[in-house]
């Protein structure tokens, strides 16, 4: 076994890898950017090595200060987690060259996967199920209108080089080909450095499960199937093992197939052999196809190690260091059902943006394993990936596991970020889900009464009320006193864009009546907690240096106390300013101070995350300023076009 | 040292007791009630159609949310001017702003305009005195067309009258004590002086005007023709007079903007006590009402009071052997150390000479003093006399007069003749002075001020040579008895401010702490006694 790695990632990878490490007696070495610093992975690591700024490309993906980091350290091997260098062979040859081991597969293994196009050859060579399509290297746009004609519409266009949903496109008719293949193009070319794309056959009602392989260069097993299926773009949303409806004949066939594609490349160490499954007529053994390798440990292995009681990282450690695979593949245990949520600071509402935060408050309730890279206090910031934490609750049955994970999602507390807590709470509920009918449609045909924003109950707004009083604080023995006339406070909250006059009325240290728009309400203090008309108080109030948090049952509500001195302050500021809705690299600017624009038209462009947001005009109206340029990373509410109050008179005429 | 209690909280005179004082109580917060809206509900609909905020709910948000208030003069003006001025026009109190205990002096625009009668300036000038003597920085939420004109005579030449407020001002500017104006109405003529003497001034933006004559007065003095606004507007008074320092949208606006001058005062409250961490008594304060008989003719042990008052019930108890009518001894209140007398009958010699040696000690240690009043009055009679008790009820009285301690009153029970005088009654300047809805205060009782009267006119007709038979002295006697029956009730005393409120009896302990929180405000200087008559 090694003595000392080094973890050439962040976020809550890293801190899984050193957890595992640590527990084998390793030694681990973190890297890092200036902007991670602080972070919890550096924090748990025994050292830590700055490897650069905080753009990805200046850090994380720079591969010699990587390797020179692990050589000045005394590292022996270099483990990379998910994303950044872990699909990158010419990385894993720089890490073999300079005497390290990759804690993956080969470069050879990952160049095979890494192309879709030859992976799915490679993959039909080897007798695993591929699904029909076009991966040739003709690219001309008339060319691959043709192959899609072949294919049969609906058909994907799939960036070669892409994953994650970059340089994708689902196509329902010829004639949006044309411009969905520019767009994927594009986004691949942007993503990648290689434009060049493949055309599959688009499958109904599909549904993406996935095995987990594990191979020591020679043999391989699985470790059972994963269901992937809940996506929003591409995005995994709630992944789950066992997947809902499978069989023992699928779990074979496709297990097989499995450790098919993995030792037709002598694969060693962990991936996932990701299938499309047609499930319009349940789960059948000639109805899923190869969609694609990946090279390395995935975000949702944790549904994985639950049902089998594995820890997939000793494993990678284990085969890395030389062990041959820990357990045959007839004693691979399974057991129960378990779920994995993401939880990411993005806002749904807006389309979910990614978003960015200090998080001011962050819990998470006991009975989940919380995978996590931040702590109370920590950022989110526009440099990676928003996610907060994956949720993972394992039960015996598949509805105690879901009973979990929907309590789970509403005893976790975050604050100071916008969340997609409440969309996995009602995904979480959502009745087909628990059914287990499940598809890659089912979040997108349901989007609108999944994001639908909870109503805020009055109770609610009572307890921020109060909080924003400081009266959630014990309360002083004189607090609320008067001698006849109780006096009357006047708070004003501010949520969901709307302004809330709430009234309170203290009657001494643990009473006060909330006055609200409609409602009035008793608030009793009790053991140290409100109580409202004599009932348990809908959730905890929260003050933190932002606003205040309300975390209930109805889910996360959030409100800004008015400040009367910050309110005039924020009245000079117009609504003539395009602002950027998040944190994001501006892409495009396409107006100039003094052109006049129409309305809904671009003004720029904006890239975050993994999208490509159009900023448009609201109004006609003249350009005063541009105050960002193409190449600018800006915060969320950052003024990037600023328009003359008036209009222009030719275009009003 | 714990009190133990004999009180028997189920028994009937239990029950009765209580209920009697709940009958008081409530009297008094039905007057209360009545003052705390002000001018009536079509004056405040008036107001508040302005953009005004009603009088109280200025105060409400000016302070910390959820501070106490503790209130002066609730029912200052109850009964007088045909109840023209409920709560004399004025709300006045103890609050606290980021923390710091301000004194808060509010004008009632809902009552005659927020005019000032003669209450409304003793009032004020209460508040000033209690904002002086205890370094309470003062907020003014100024709305007031000034002196009541057809009251001018009672308000305007005086010492004690109007010119006091601005004199005060001056004097409690130099002694350090922040003077802040919010300008939320009218400040006309004198009235203007109140901005214009503060150490800061906010004015309300289209509401606030400061001028000493009004544009009636212009007009007719010169001819001039001009508008509230130009005149004396907050737009005038921060961009040109120099009058004024800061400008408000609102009156939200205003009321922020005078707390983050609050924030500003750098002011932190000197350590003169050691404090312990409060205790809640071991007894409910609650029981006061079942303990404390609803007669004051009837006797009770006044430690069944001091119980309920004081934390864990704990009372240190000195010279508990000697002058027993007079009850002294040491606690803590809230934390706060105090030192506390109490009567617990008639005064005789050695009660007083106690009761100064007691002044005597927690002055040398400067322990803050609060005096329980339930006094008839020294002992008379001659052997008293002889005995000199003149001579050391004297002692009590020169103790607590210059004792230099904050000295805390609350009138529990009766507070007759010179016994008022040596449990520190109005006169001798306690830091603040609070009734029980049961107290009664007057010279002397009205059946003895009535009997001294019927013994004088008795021997003025027997001298004559005339008869006065049982029935004629009765019929002189009643009309005395009935004023002062009238003029002992706390709702008359406190309508004229000879406190600083009546309280509900189980609010004791808030009130005190409260009190004695304010006081510690202004260091303890040390005192040097006047002559003691040995």
């Amino acid at each position: 076994m090694f003595a000392k790695i080094l973890i050439a990632n962040r976020g809550e990878i890293a801190c899984r890898v050193i957890d595992t490490a640590r527990r084998m007696g390793v030694a681990t070495v973190a890297v890092h950017s200036t902007a991670d610093a602080a972070s919890r992975h550096v924090a748990m690591a025994d050292e830590a090595v700055a490897v650069g700024g905080p753009a990805p490309a200046g850090s994380y993906l720079r591969g010699e200060a990587i390797i020179a980091a692990a050589l000045q350290t005394g590292a022996q091997a270099i483990h990379p987690g998910y994303g950044f260098l872990s699909e990158n062979p010419e990385f894993v040859d720089a890490v073999t060259a300079a005497g390290l081991v990759f804690i993956g597969p080969s470069a050879a293994a990952i160049r095979a996967m890494g192309l879709k196009d030859a992976a799915k050859r490679l993959m039909a060579e080897a007798g695993v199920p591929v699904v029909p399509g076009y991966h040739g290297a003709n690219q001309d746009p008339e060319h691959l209108a043709g192959a899609a004609d072949t294919v049969g519409y609906p058909v994907l266009i799939k960036a070669v080089a892409g994953g994650g949903g970059k340089g994708m496109r689902r196509v329902e008719r010829p004639e949006d080909f044309a411009e969905a293949l520019a767009s994927a193009q594009r986004e691949a070319a942007g993503a990648f450095g290689n434009s060049a794309v493949l055309i599959e056959k688009y499958v109904e009602k599909p549904r993406h499960i996935e095995m987990q392989v594990f191979g020591d260069g020679t043999h391989a097993v699985h470790l059972y199937e994963r269901d992937c299926s809940l996506q929003r773009r591409h995005q995994k949303v709630i992944e789950e093992a066992p997947a809902p409806g499978m069989t023992p004949q699928m779990r074979a066939a496709m297990g097989e197939a499995a450790v098919r594609a993995a030792t037709a490349i002598g694969y060693s160490g962990a991936g996932t052999i990701e299938f499309i499954v047609d499930a319009s007529d349940g789960l059948r053994p000639d109805r899923f196809w190869f969609m694609e390798m990946n090279t390395r440990l995935q975000v949702e292995h944790p549904v994985t190690e639950a049902i089998t009681g594995i820890d997939l990282v000793e494993w990678q450690l284990r085969v890395a260091s030389g062990e041959p695979l820990p357990l045959r593949q007839q004693d691979i245990p399974l057991s129960g059902h378990a779920f994995e949520a993401r939880l990411y600071a993005e806002d749904v509402p807006a389309g979910f943006l990614p978003a960015t935060g200090t998080l001011d408050h962050l819990a998470f309730p006991a009975g989940a394993r919380i995978e996590t890279g931040v702590r109370p206090g920590d950022t989110i910031s526009p440099w990676y990936d928003p996610m907060i934490a994956k949720l993972v609750v394992h039960g015996p049955t598949r509805a105690v596991a879901l009973a979990q994970l929907s309590r789970a999602l509403a005893e976790t507390e975050v604050a100071g970020s916008v969340t997609n807590l409440a969309f996995l709470g009602a995904l979480a509920r959502h009745p087909g889900f628990a059914a287990g009918d499940v598809d890659t449609g089912l979040i997108a045909r349901d989007l609108a009464a999944l994001t639908e924003v909870p109503a805020c109950p009055p109770g609610v707004v009572a307890l921020a009320a109060l909080a924003a009083a400081g009266l959630d604080q014990p309360a002083a023995p004189q607090q609320g006193f008067s001698l006849w006339a109780p006096l009357r406070q006047q708070v004003t909250l501010h949520a969901a864009g709307e302004d809330i006059a709430a009234t309170l009325q203290p009657h001494g240290p643990d009473r006060v009546t909330v006055e609200l728009p409609g409602h009035t309400l008793h608030a009793e203090r009790r053991g140290g907690a409100w109580s409202l008309d004599g009932a348990k108080a809908p959730g905890t109030a929260r003050r933190t240096p932002h606003g205040i948090a309300v975390f209930g049952p109805a889910g996360t509500f959030t409100f800004t106390p008015v400040d009367p001195l910050a309110r005039l302050a924020a009245a000079g500021a117009g609504g003539n300013v395009v602002l950027s809705p998040m944190p994001g690299l501006v892409k495009a600017v396409f107006v100039a101070p003094g052109q006049v624009v129409a309305e809904g038209e671009r003004l720029a462009i904006l890239e975050a995350m993994k999208m490509e947001h159009t900023l448009t005009a609201a109004r006609i109206g003249i350009v005063a300023e541009v105050l960002a340029a193409a190449g600018d990373q800006v915060e969320a509410g950052a003024a990037l076009v600023r328009l003359e109050d008036e209009e222009p008179k030719e275009a009003a005429a | 040292m714990k009190l133990l209690t004999r009180a028997l909280t189920g028994s009937d005179a239990f029950r009765a007791n209580r209920a009697a004082h709940l009958g008081m109580i409530e009297a008094v917060a039905e007057v209360a009630r009545t003052a705390a809206m002000g001018g009536g509900a079509k004056a405040v609909a008036r107001h508040t159609a302005r953009g005004k905020m009603p009088p109280r709910e200025r105060v409400a948000n000016l302070l910390d949310p959820g501070s106490p208030f503790l209130e002066i003069g609730a029912t200052a003006a109850h009964g007088l001017y045909d109840g023209a001025a409920p709560a004399a026009g004025v709300i006045a109190g103890i609050g606290r702003v980021h923390g710091l205990e301000v004194m808060v002096v509010a004008n009632d625009a809902t009552v005659k305009g927020g005019t000032y009668y003669p209450m409304t300036v003793k009032k004020h000038l209460r508040a000033q005195e209690i904002a002086e003597e205890n370094h309470l920085p003062c907020i003014y939420l100024v709305d007031s067309g000034g002196a009541n004109l057809p009251s001018q005579d009672e308000v305007f030449p005086d010492r004690d009258h109007f010119g006091r407020i601005f004199y005060n001002q001056a004097r409690m500017s130099a002694k350090g004590i922040a003077q802040i104006a919010v300008v939320m109405g009218s400040c006309t003529a004198g009235g203007a002086y109140v901005p214009a003497m503060s150490d800061v001034t906010i004015i309300v933006k289209d509401q606030g005007t400061i001028f000493l004559a009004g544009p009636p007065l212009v007009k007719a003095a010169t001819g001039e023709i001009v508008t509230s606004e130009d005149l004396g507007g907050g737009d005038v008074h921060t961009r040109l007079s120099g009058v004024a320092d800061y400008l408000a949208e609102d009156d939200t606006h205003a009321l922020a903007l005078a707390r983050r001058a609050v924030l500003h005062l750098n002011r932190a409250k000197p350590a003169t006590v050691q404090l312990q961490s409060p205790e809640l008594p071991a007894y409910d304060p609650e029981e006061i009402l079942g303990v404390v008989p609803a007669d004051l003719r009837t006797p009770y042990d006044i430690r069944e009071v001091i119980a309920r008052l004081v934390d864990g019930s704990r009372f240190d108890e000195f010279k508990a052997r000697f002058g027993e009518t007079l009850v002294t001894g040491f606690a803590h209140l809230n934390g706060i150390p105090v030192g506390i007398i109490a009567n617990n009958g008639v005064l005789f010699s050695e009660a007083a000479v106690k009761g100064a040696h007691f002044v005597e000690l927690c002055s040398q240690r400067c322990i803050p003093l609060i005096f329980l009043q339930n006094i008839t009055g020294f002992m008379v009679g001659r052997r008293y006399e002889n005995e000199g008790i003149a001579r050391h009820g004297a002692k009590m009285v020169t103790a607590v007069a210059t004792t230099n301690v904050p000295k805390i009153t609350c009138l529990v029970g009766g507070s007759f003749g010179a016994g008022n005088y040596g449990m520190a009654g109005r006169a001798y300047s306690p830091r603040l002075l609070w009734s029980w809805p049961n107290s009664r205060i007057s010279v002397m009782g009205g059946e003895q001020a009535a009997g001294v009267l019927a013994t004088v006119r008795r021997e003025g007709i027997e001298r004559a040579g005339g008869t006065w038979s049982a029935e004629e002295e009765a019929e002189f006697k009643r009309p005395t008895t009935e004023m002062f029956e009238l003029q002992s009730q706390p709702l008359y005393a406190s309508a004229r401010l000879w406190d600083d409120g009546i309280i509900d009896p189980r609010k004791t302990r808030d009130v005190l702490a409260l009190s004695l929180s304010a006081a510690l405000n202004a260091p303890i200087e040390p005192t040097r006694f006047g002559l003691f008559r040995m």
